[in-house]
């Protein structure tokens, strides 16, 4: 084991005992807070808290991955090709909307909760995944395209059997950083009353508690740069399973 | 037998191929020879569909191919390009079965056609089968392409470049390997290539191609002898001619009676060989030798008279 997925093991192996016992880190916690404060969120379940704000990530990077992925597939295809421009601006708006608008837009139209977040979270995921997918799918080597014709592939063959298998890794990019960016902007949810960890950021602020801003972000953090390596690495071994790995990103 | 029939093909309105018309005989190589943008990789991509024809028609044993979906056209025609073109992320075995899967072929006999194509062409069925094609050499890359090309037993080959980036060695090793291939499964092979040496060693026919026009279709013999237009002489290379002339027959064709002294030359290499072996070893005679026996002499005298242009 390298110590980089050593050090990756111990974060992780922390992340859980303070989701599952965080009265053990009260010292540590204590440092931050005034006296008096509580130093560790006393108003909800940390765990449960966490595992709603993963749940809402998921969900919403998942439907955003099989729009965007889906619309990338149409507009390569001949008959969609006339649909590139609209889609591309389709998903630059989605994602030049600050969440927070998109949030103040929809809570009239959907109520608070998570259904809102879910909405900013899908429409923010949609860019990343499908810009990577377009290039996936349009940067393939030209003499494996040409030969997938060749040998008498139907269109559908081509897509299932050569395109999308080789445009992987490039996709799974794609959502990585749509997770990435959707772990982070889901804590704004809870301004909208949705259940993630952003609710603890907001607690501390509201009652200058720094332990409770801390909590919130340092999970938060810790969840997105776990996930971020995970999902990497998983990118690495589908490129290098393809020949198509030229160095590791370090 | 492949005919094609005046075909055209405009992008743009600029005419790429230009009235073309070429008949194929089944079993023989038809190698098609031009520079960059003349238009013969064009021709050949009309052939299996993968471009469509501005006019003009093309026949496949009689039958238009205008009529044929594009898919099932293409999964009875072989193909091979340059850079092999092999699914990086298939194994040597499954891109080799890409075509019999495709075909719906059961099995036990894709599984059995796979390990017949690596053995014909020298690779280890045990060792390469389930190899990545990323861990293969350039030249065994080549082979697994055109292995691929060959799988659901074509009676039609159409190859692009095929050895364009294959080193002198590999690529004479490889063009050997197709020739015996041709022969023994009487495959049509039609064939691209800018390389005009490579055109005279395996064309049974050599169309030459100019500007989308077709300017000489003849046996190498004829073309060399008697190019049509200064564009296909200068092809050809005039100070070359003789030589490549001679580079057409085997020393097993033209054994003279009588003895030679020296190193004997086998009756297999081409009479360029014999030639090249006479004037660098100063000597005025080679003895031949066929299965380990000397058979006669092929003389410098002889390959002279063979090596002018013919009356």
């Amino acid at each position: 084991m390298t110590i980089g997925n050593l050090l990756r093991l111990i974060v992780f192996a922390v992340l859980v005992l303070f989701l599952a016992r965080p009265d053990l880190f009260s010292g540590f916690f204590g440092l931050f807070a005034k006296n008096g404060q509580p130093p560790i969120y006393n108003q909800g379940n940390l765990l449960d808290i966490t595992f709603n704000h993963l749940v809402i990530v998921v969900a919403a990077t998942l439907a955003a991955t099989i729009i965007a992925v889906g619309l990338a597939i149409i507009v390569t295809r001949p008959f969609g090709a006339e649909f590139l421009p609209v889609s591309r601006s389709l998903a630059n708006v989605g994602q030049t909307f600050p969440p927070v608008a998109v949030l103040a837009l929809a809570v009239p139209v959907l109520g608070f909760g998570t259904a809102p977040t879910l909405v900013a979270l899908f429409l923010y995921g949609l860019l990343p995944i499908f810009e990577n997918t377009l290039t996936g799918l349009t940067n393939l080597p030209p003499s494996v395209t040409d030969a997938a014709r060749g040998v008498g592939m139907t269109g559908w063959q081509r897509l299932v059997k050569v395109e999308l298998p080789l445009a992987l890794p490039v996709i799974l990019a794609g959502v990585r950083l749509s997770t990435v960016i959707s772990l982070a902007t889901a804590t704004i949810g809870s301004t909208v009353a949705a259940r993630t960890l952003g609710e603890v950021i907001i607690a501390g602020l509201l009652s200058s508690n720094t332990a409770f801003v801390l909590q919130g972000g340092l999970v938060v953090g810790v969840l997105a740069v776990l996930i971020y390596d995970g999902l990497s690495a998983l990118e690495r071994v589908l490129m290098a399973r393809t020949g198509q790995l030229r160095r590791a990103p370090v | 037998m492949i005919e094609i029939d005046n075909i055209t093909k405009r992008y743009d309105g600029v005419a790429v191929v230009d009235g073309v018309t070429l008949r194929i005989e089944p079993c023989t190589i038809c190698v098609i020879v031009g520079t960059s943008g003349s238009g013969k990789t064009t021709l050949m991509r009309m052939i299996n569909k993968l471009v469509e024809p501005s006019s003009g028609r093309i026949r496949i044993d009689g039958q238009d191919i205008a009529g044929i979906p594009a898919f099932q056209l293409r999964r009875r025609i072989g193909y091979a390009i340059q850079g092999h073109g092999l699914f990086p992320h298939r194994t040597v075995g499954q891109n080799i079965a890409t075509v019999p899967k495709l075909l719906g072929w059961d099995k036990d006999q894709t599984a059995a056609r796979v390990d017949e194509l690596l053995s014909l062409f020298q690779l280890d069925p045990a060792q390469f089968r389930n190899r990545m094609p990323h861990e293969l050499s350039g030249g065994q890359q080549q082979r697994v392409g055109v292995a691929r090309a060959l799988a659901a037993k074509p009676n039609i080959l159409l190859m692009d470049e095929p050895y364009g980036a294959l080193d002198p060695v590999i690529r004479a090793k490889a063009q050997q390997d197709l020739l015996a291939i041709q022969r023994r499964f009487g495959t049509t092979i039609v064939l691209v290539t800018h390389d005009m040496e490579e055109a005279i060693h395996l064309g049974t026919t050599i169309a030459v191609m100019d500007k989308g026009r077709l300017l000489q279709c003849a046996t190498p013999a004829q073309i060399i002898a008697n190019p049509a237009t200064p564009f296909v002489a200068e092809l050809i290379g005039t100070s070359e001619r003789p030589f490549r002339m001679l580079s057409l027959s085997r020393v097993a064709d033209h054994v003279e009676p009588g003895e030679a002294a020296g190193e004997p030359i086998d009756a297999s290499a081409s009479l360029r060989d014999a030639y090249g072996e006479l004037l660098w070893s100063g000597r005025p005679a080679l003895p031949v030798r066929l299965d380990g026996r000397i058979v006669g002499q092929v003389t410098l005298e002889g390959l002279s008279r063979l090596a002018a242009r013919p009356q």
